[in-house]
């Protein structure tokens, strides 16, 4: 894989908590790769643990895709095909720190990026996160 | 991959040693819960230093961890936290709020002693 | 009228194929007479002073550079070759101390040189000078706007890269006493350099095992809610440090500001002034600040 290629990426196939791990090494490793900060690859990490979790608990397998999108971006795309988030809205308010958001982390994952958006419904869930290089 | 609890006293010690899957964490915190009813302890740290994350289940997790164990007569306190993770953890909106948190194993240990003079 | 149309499309097509042609052959002109417009031109940039901070032969080796890839984007209409060379050249020229208007000034001077080779050339059809000239200032033109623009990005680029560096460099986390941490912050802050002050801040509670912050905001008048949100952040990412926070020297507009994105100010360490703030942090160390007398100090220096 050669970094800045626009088509480089990164897939992690997702279906236990020991993929929740290596997706966000991956994606700690490609971040600090394509010039991210220390500080901002481990966001990265976070927000990727978060989208992975989710994959294992509601669907039980996915994957993560990861990869520059040519222009500074790093899109994080998790998709799955599960039963789908039955309210989405609720999954994204934001509520106490760890309760809001039905306890998936999305609120807080939203916030933090650049490019956020989710499609869910009875085939499956893609969440698509994207974060500007600084 | 179980974690190392070690005893001081009347203190007991887990240190994570590398990237822990959510399984891992569960597990940890169920056999310090365990411990602390076994044996007589007033404190319980939990050294992160190693942790490369801290999202909302771990963060989750902790202060279920915590609040287990001030049931059983216990304080908790983190200890470790690193520079970007602690900044990575408030932009996600994270603040293990309720939950002493210090720098590391000495200042654990101090804050501890602290408390422990206080009662 | 689709007839109408159909034939001031046909026109145009027509005059393209001709402005192709015309291109092709003035630019076999001028690589025909490289040597001897090189030359002038080298001539015209030492009389008109300028690139004086390079010596005659990188003159020449860049001039050299710079015609061919001139006479290449006149040929190819295509102009990222050009772009790429001139923000190379602006690299390497840029710390030599060229300015702007040199690099500007050159590019017009070659541009002369060209035409006016051109005039000498078709001097005797003067319809021809001007599809000749037709086709060729277009061109022109947009090679000499290439080339600024790249010299001037380029500049931008080096001037970013130097404030980036000048900020990673200046340490504005100051230990005052053991564990006693005061983080100034004077002017405007950005986005960018508010999360680069909290980055810094808890790099140096780590490394300098700081228990005590005091964040002194006496120099900032005003800050806006995404800011104010950054503070909050530092403040809360500190205590899982185990860091305690003071701010001080908030001025009423940014308590404000804290109030209106739902910050308790009576739960957030505040204190007026920055030696008060000092002061309340070394009693937090449980430092007690003894002022020596006269009387004492005199006795001390007895001894």
């Amino acid at each position: 894989m050669t970094p800045g290629a626009p088509d480089s990426a990164v897939r992690v196939a997702i279906a236990s908590s020991d993929d929740v791990v290596i997706a966000r090494q991956k994606g700690r490793a490609l971040a600090m790769e394509i010039g991210f900060t220390a500080s901002e690859a481990t966001l990265i990490a976070a927000a990727i643990s978060e989208l992975a979790r989710n994959i294992v608990r509601y669907a039980g397998a996915g994957e993560m895709l990861l990869r520059d999108d040519g222009n500074g971006m790093l899109l994080m795309v998790a998709r799955d095909q599960g039963p789908g988030i039955p309210d989405v809205q609720a999954a994204l308010r934001v509520g106490f720190s760890t309760s809001g958001g039905l306890g998936m982390g999305l609120p807080g994952v939203r916030r933090i990026a650049d490019m956020f958006e989710i499609v869910s419904n009875g085939s499956g869930t893609t969440v698509t996160v994207g974060k500007y290089k600084r | 991959m179980a974690v190392p609890i070690l005893k001081q006293g009347d203190v007991l010690i887990a240190s994570i040693q590398l990237a822990l899957t959510d399984v891992d964490l569960v597990m940890l915190r169920d056999a310090l819960v365990e411990k602390v009813s076994n044996y007589r302890t007033r404190g319980v740290i939990v050294d992160v230093t190693a942790l490369d994350v801290v999202d909302s289940f771990a963060s989750r997790t902790l202060r279920d961890l915590a609040h287990m164990i001030r049931l059983r007569g216990a304080e908790t306190v983190i200890v470790g936290i690193q520079p970007d993770v602690a900044f990575a953890m408030v932009q996600l909106g994270l603040t293990l709020e309720n939950i002493a948190t210090a720098l590391d194993l000495e200042e654990g240990l101090a804050f501890l002693a602290k408390t422990n003079r206080r009662q | 009228m689709p007839g109408l149309k159909q034939e001031k499309v046909q026109q145009r097509s027509n005059r393209d194929e001709n402005a192709t042609a015309l291109l092709s052959e003035l630019v076999a002109h001028f690589r025909e007479l490289r040597t001897d417009l090189r030359q002038e031109w080298a001539q015209r940039i030492t009389k008109a002073q300028l690139l004086t901070a390079m010596t005659e032969d990188e003159v020449f080796t860049e001039a050299t550079a710079v015609y061919d890839q001139y006479v290449e984007a006149l040929e190819t209409g295509t102009f990222e070759s050009l772009q790429a060379y001139a923000r190379n050249l602006s690299e390497r020229i840029i710390p030599r101390g060229v300015e702007t208007d040199e690099v500007v000034g050159i590019v017009l001077l070659l541009r002369d040189v060209l035409a006016r080779s051109l005039f000498a050339k078709y001097q005797h059809d003067f319809a021809k000078l001007n599809r000749i000239l037709d086709a060729y200032e277009p061109a022109a033109n947009r090679v000499a706007n290439t080339v600024a623009v790249g010299f001037v990005q380029e500049r931008e680029r080096i001037i970013r890269e130097q404030q980036e560096a000048i900020r990673e460099l200046s340490t504005p986390v100051l230990q005052v006493r053991e564990r006693l941490l005061i983080l100034p912050i004077i002017g405007a802050i950005d986005p960018h350099r508010a999360r680069q002050l909290t980055e810094q801040l808890l790099h140096g509670i780590r490394a300098t095992r700081g228990k005590v912050v005091v964040i002194d905001l006496t120099g900032v008048a005003a800050v806006d809610s995404s800011i104010a949100n950054h503070l909050v952040q530092t403040v809360e990412a500190s205590r899982l440090l185990g860091a305690t926070v003071i701010v001080t020297g908030l001025s009423p507009s940014i308590a404000q500001t804290l109030v209106n994105i739902g910050v308790d100010l009576g739960k957030m360490n505040t204190v007026g002034d920055l030696q008060g703030g000092i002061e309340q942090a070394e009693r937090l160390l449980g430092y007690r600040v003894v002022q020596i007398t006269h009387d004492d100090a005199a006795a001390t220096a007895a001894n």
